[in-house]
């Protein structure tokens, strides 16, 4: 049965995904081509001059050089936050599957209970605390937020669940092993590669946030590269006037700005393929 | 000897409880205290009770936004759902040569962030230099607004499920990697083709994640920002401040800052997806 393979079905999925690699193949194209080419070329194609590395360099020199500090911005806080998101995920993922302790019933569903509560209607909210501590506009006005994923913990608690044996923990605990120990030396490998799943979809949250830094942040210093792609484009609209030249680095920004992630899904495809089924598939 | 360990799982827990107080339960608690206020000119800030939610349930501008993400979610979301179930379906079938490539390239929207999707999306729509409009330019037939008043909401739609369709069928496809292979050994006995494997055993199979996948969507329509806000610039006459509930309070608490009724608003508008969400569960558990 496995040989059999069909055409049909085989050209209907090719066409799905020329649609989905279509605006990518596009933003190629663009990035090569300057302002005044991409009015007047055909989009599809590329033009007789090739610009994409007058294009770069306009991109990372435009008003001081502030695009790289985006994308430093970016990385910082995409790093800081998925990797403090998933620490915290997967130690209390695995204490709320291994240890019974008082309170844990409804705690665990007032945090899964939260889920649901979307991250837009807890960001205004969000900003009205900070306001009040002196937070907004600094660094940490972006990253702690996207400390707290209810959705990382619940991944983490199924995972830890069903990836460590009780018995395990038993017998270490019989051997005369602490708590501490157990976790570091024996639990931790079993949950790394559910914690690699929570750790690449947190990196993605944060790398693609637009509506928390937009309204956390006025300083374009520590603007991430989604506000400060998104100030230059509005600069930029229509393409004519003192910013026409602008308009060229928007879309090899964009293009640049999306090869890290890329590069990232696929060097590792083996956790986002395996593990994002471990909430769909139990319950 | 069995409390010894229950001691030691605050130690695993207590990091997150803590960030959890403070930066889920806090922030919640602060905007329901200051979403029963009001800021007058006269008399400064006073209590008003529940005159603010009052208030939004009247409001057309948020009662419109409200309508409008419900209708995006009714239309868009079983079409992007569909996509991701005949891919994920497809892939898993063993009929599709190249099904690797067809699943990374799929998947890749989902690296892209929204705001470079809807740039990217909004060039490609534009009149200026977007290939439809070219080609209309040089074939002489009138290209459809993309960014009118009439396209507008299909057009955002489009980008919606090119960013998103791609992450359901990976939920849907690593589901069906999970089914026991015992099952489908027991349907070839019977002779079953893969048509019939498809609708009698993987469909079944995928309910769980099918939800899951409902639910995030559910999440990603009432909450609906970065598309709209983008695509302002390009059609300011379309997507006025209320497009969205969310655009509507961000407005509400940046624009005319009107912070305590922004939180209100930002309520409901929780309210309104926790109700949603539980809407489309009871709907999905009762039919089983």
């Amino acid at each position: 049965m496995r040989s059999r393979r069909s055409t049909t079905l085989t050209i209907g999925m090719l066409a799905l995904l020329v649609y989905f690699l279509f605006p990518l193949f596009w933003l190629v194209v663009a990035s090569t081509k300057s302002t005044a080419d991409l009015f007047s070329t055909f989009g599809l194609w590329f033009a007789g001059d090739f610009s994409l590395i007058g294009n770069i360099r306009a991109t990372f020199t435009h008003n001081g050089g502030e695009y790289a500090r985006w994308m430093a911005n970016t990385l910082v806080y995409a790093v800081i936050s998925a990797a403090g998101a998933t620490s915290l995920a997967t130690l209390a993922g695995y204490g709320f599957a291994h240890y019974a302790f008082r309170g844990r019933g409804p705690l665990l569903g007032l945090i899964l209970g939260t889920v649901m509560v979307p991250t837009t209607a807890l960001a205004i909210p969000t900003y009205l605390v900070f306001s009040e501590a002196g937070l907004v506009n600094t660094p940490w006005a972006v990253i702690l937020p996207s400390l707290v994923s209810p959705f990382g913990l619940f991944l983490m608690w199924i995972y830890a669940r069903d990836a460590v044996p009780g018995d395990l923990l038993e017998a270490a605990r019989i051997d005369g092993a602490g708590e501490l120990a157990i976790f570091f030396r024996v639990v931790l490998r079993s949950l790394v590669p559910g914690s690699v799943t929570v750790l690449l979809f947190t990196l993605v949250a944060t790398w693609n946030n637009y509506f928390l830094p937009l309204i956390m942040l006025n300083d374009p210093r520590y603007y991430p590269i989604t506000v400060g792609l998104s100030s230059w484009s509005a600069q930029a609209v229509g393409g004519t006037g003192a910013n026409a030249e602008l308009l060229a680095a928007v879309v090899t920004g964009s293009l640049l700005s999306i090869v890290p992630l890329i590069a990232a899904f696929l060097l590792l495809q083996r956790y986002w393929q395996s593990g994002l089924s471990t909430g769909a598939v139990k319950e | 000897m069995s409390s010894k360990p229950a001691n030691h799982a605050y130690l695993f827990v207590a990091p997150f409880l803590l960030c959890f107080a403070l930066l889920f339960l806090l922030p919640l608690g602060y905007a329901a205290y200051l979403s029963l206020f009001k800021d007058q000119l006269v008399g400064g800030t006073v209590f008003v009770g529940l005159d603010n939610y009052g208030r939004a349930l009247q409001d057309g501008r948020l009662l419109g936004g409200v309508g409008r993400v419900a209708l995006f979610f009714l239309v868009q979301v079983p079409i992007m759902l569909l996509v991701a179930l005949a891919v994920a379906l497809a892939v898993d079938s063993g009929l599709l040569r190249l099904a690797r490539l067809v699943r990374l390239g799929t998947f890749l929207p989902y690296a892209v962030p929204s705001v470079v999707a809807t740039l990217m999306c909004g060039y490609l729509y534009g009149p200026d230099f977007g290939p439809l409009a070219q080609l209309g330019d040089r074939l002489g037939f009138d290209p459809p607004d993309l960014l009118g008043d009439g396209w507008l909401l299909v057009s955002l739609g489009n980008i919606v499920t090119w960013e998103f369709a791609g992450y359901n069928m990976i939920i849907l496809y690593s589901a069906l990697r999970t089914v026991p292979a015992e099952r489908y050994e027991a349907a070839a006995i019977d002779g079953a083709g893969p048509w019939r494997v498809a609708w009698h055993i993987k469909i079944p199979a995928l309910r769980p994640a099918l939800l899951l996948a409902l639910i995030f969507s559910v999440i990603g329509s009432f909450q609906l920002f970065a598309e709209p806000n983008l695509l302002q610039r390009l059609a300011p006459t379309v997507i006025d401040s209320a497009y969205t509930p969310n655009l509507y309070a961000y407005h509400l608490a940046f624009t005319s800052q009107q912070v305590n009724y922004a939180a209100a608003v930002s309520f409901l508008l929780g309210l309104v997806i926790l109700v949603v969400s539980y809407v489309v569960l009871f709907l999905t558990s009762r039919r089983r």
